[in-house]
């Protein structure tokens, strides 16, 4: 079974979902989602660069000894671990956001961007 | 002395979170500790950085996981002469704005808090300029941008909240470009060592797949570095920052993660300089055009001091990509060597020079703020009577970025003007010096209306900053006056190591590659391990 293009088109879309929401929503909470979109958007792309068809996981078994027919056989884990990493950067920086939108509610009473605007110029 | 390299991240990293441990309660004397700490981690970066300064160039492989030359496997640290003269400034300032913080934050709560992140921040810049690896540059950034978000906000008050909201908000769109940038190219050459890659695209040539990582990455880095199309958020974000905060993020943090970034991987990875380079360099020199003209006209016109030295930084920040993609186009077009190299020198050289009067510029805003309680220009003026010591620092640091001899910003702009015009860019160069012309207008009216004028009617009677932020203050008008006027004397230890790495492109790849590797044969292995559908 192939996958094909398919994937790639739904990180694409996911990817143009994300910056919408991020360029024309004034929601705090909804800008946040969409950045959230937009990341998960390119670690779906990063992880499908390590995909192959019918690939096993990276992980050596003890009777596999051969390790070039092992490398032919198993998926590319380095995006998987980058993935990874980039997930955990994701989560602080998302935590970041949700706690700076909690303080802003708390300061100005609205979630609404076109509402907070002291700063000009 | 290679394997001292990780200690640059590591001893930050430790004293980030040492600090708030030391600093728990509300005890005076711990806080007091961890104030301590944080000025001698501060301290001993500098120190280190000095150490480290000159000797050749070199490659610390983590934990020695090499691997082999075709697959390393292990991440590498890289020291060569960018990396030393972004680690200098990068930990001069911050030292220094350490040295400032010290009275300046005592009218915050969270104190260690507050030497937390610095530090931590510290860490990130220190690991970018360091990092071999494409995606250790994207953690270290995420580390250092992420504690900067978190310092912007650090007033909790209104305008600080709002301006990290949109800082982090565009902070992360970037972010996510460069990941993206390295997803591509990883898919290109299968690598993330920045040596490795370079080597493997040469092979590659130029796809449309690399110009859509290239233009990743420009984006990406450039909203960091705040280049015009990119830049809305840094006049809200630097002014809002706690003083010692602005001056580390338009003195070094626009520079490590956004200059420096775009830097490495414009010359060294895609090799801007080689034929096939001219296209970036002309983007750079586009944007950094760009830059250079809309921000000191964004500057001339605003009236909070702190406001119109965060729009000057996009300004000057333009000057700098000016003269390196001049430098690069050159080289590019087969121009004389020495010409590109001076535009090269100019560019570093200002880096170098801007670091240093504009981290001041905001220290002494935040002194004027210390003293008498408000940035807006319309209510200062006067402040040589009161505040005599900032007045003086100030007024050195607005000569300097104004472009005045013999401080430092004019022998800086002078070489980019010269190197521009020799390499035939006549209206560029006319340009440059229209925009240095205009940067000492805004800065006349910096001088006008904050050091010199009557004094308006205070609610209180300013008062002179307490010391260690005068001692701060008096070491960057040393530095301001010091780079420019012995520029024969450093040029050679400071800024001609990293001129060299940049004109040497994509030589890079040779000089810092696991050990074993030349280009010839890296470019003969095929690649193994072809992903996707």
């Amino acid at each position: 079974m192939t996958i094909g293009a398919l994937p790639y088109v739904l990180a694409l879309v996911l990817m143009l979902i994300g910056l919408y929401v991020i360029v024309a929503k004034k929601n705090i909470i909804k800008i946040i989602l969409g950045i959230a979109i937009l990341e998960y958007a390119v670690n779906l792309f990063l992880l499908l660069l390590g995909y192959r068809n019918g690939g096993a996981a990276p992980i050596r078994s003890p009777e596999q000894t051969d390790n070039v027919v092992f490398a032919a056989g198993a998926v590319d884990p380095v995006p998987q671990a980058l993935v990874l990493t980039s997930i955990v950067i994701g989560v602080g920086c998302l935590a970041l956001m949700v706690a700076l939108a909690i303080r802003l509610h708390e300061k100005f009473g609205t979630f609404d961007m076109t509402r907070i605007r002291e700063l000009k110029g | 002395m290679t394997n001292l390299l990780p200690l640059f991240v590591a001893i930050p990293l430790a004293g980030g979170f040492l600090a708030p441990l030391i600093g728990y309660g509300s005890d005076e004397r711990r806080a007091g500790a961890a104030r301590m700490l944080a000025l001698l981690v501060g301290a001993l970066l500098l120190a280190g950085s000095i150490a480290f300064m000159g000797a050749a160039a070199r490659v610390c492989w983590i934990g020695d996981w090499i691997g082999t030359s075709s697959r390393p496997v292990g991440l590498s640290l890289v020291c060569d002469g960018l990396t030393e003269l972004l680690l200098i400034t990068v930990n001069s300032i911050a030292f220094i704005a350490l040295i400032y913080s010290w009275s300046y934050i005592e009218r915050f709560t969270g104190r260690s808090l507050y030497y937390c992140l610095f530090l931590i921040m510290l860490a990130g810049l220190n690991g970018v300029v360091l990092a071999g690896d494409l995606f250790n540059i994207f953690v270290f950034m995420e580390v250092a941008v992420i504690a900067s978000y978190a310092l912007v906000a650090f007033g909790v008050e209104r305008p600080e909240l709002e301006a990290s909201f949109k800082y982090i908000v565009l902070g992360s769109v970037s972010s996510l470009f460069v990941l993206l940038g390295i997803a591509v190219l990883y898919n290109l050459t299968g690598q993330l060592n920045m040596a490795l890659i370079a080597d493997r695209l040469v092979a590659v040539g130029a796809t449309p797949a690399v110009w859509l990582a290239a233009g990743c990455f420009i984006m990406g880095f450039g909203l960091k570095a705040a280049m015009v199309p990119f830049h809305a958020w840094l006049p809200d974000a630097h002014p809002s920052a706690p003083a010692p905060i602005s001056a580390m993020l338009s003195g070094v943090v626009i520079k490590a993660v956004g200059v420096y970034a775009v830097c490495r991987l414009m010359f060294n990875v895609f090799g801007m300089t080689t034929p096939g380079g001219a296209m970036y360099a002309n983007v750079l020199i586009t944007l950094g055009v760009l830059s250079m003209i809309i921000g000191v006209l964004l500057a001339l016109g605003q009236w909070d001091f702190k406001r119109l030295l965060a729009y000057s930084s996009i300004s000057q920040v333009g000057y700098v990509f000016l003269g390196v993609g001049v430098g690069a186009a050159v080289l590019a077009g087969g121009g004389p060597a020495p010409v590109a190299g001076l535009a090269i020198f100019g560019g570093l050289f200002h880096l170098v020079n801007h670091a240093a009067f504009k981290s001041l510029l905001f220290l002494c805003s935040g002194a004027t703020e210390y003293g008498t309680g408000t940035r807006d220009m319309h209510n200062l003026g006067g402040l040589k009577h009161t505040m005599p010591v900032t007045a003086g620092c100030c007024r050195v640091a607005a000569l300097s970025i104004a472009g005045v001899p013999p401080f430092n910003g004019f022998w800086s702009k002078l070489i980019i003007i010269i190197a521009v015009a020799q390499a035939g860019y006549w209206s560029l160069a006319a340009l440059a010096a229209l925009v240095s012309f205009l940067t000492l207008t805004t800065f006349l009216k910096v001088q006008r209306h904050v050091i010199d004028g009557d004094p308006p009617a205070y609610e209180r009677q300013p008062r002179e900053a307490p010391g260690a932020m005068q001692l701060a203050m008096v070491c960057l008008t040393v530095a301001c006056v010091l780079l420019g006027i012995l520029l024969p004397l450093h040029q050679g230890w400071l800024i001609k190591p990293a001129q060299r790495a940049l004109v040497s492109g994509p030589g890079y790849a040779t000089a810092f590659g696991p050990p074993g590797m030349t280009a010839q044969i890296a470019q003969a292995t095929p690649r193994v391990e072809e992903a996707g559908p």
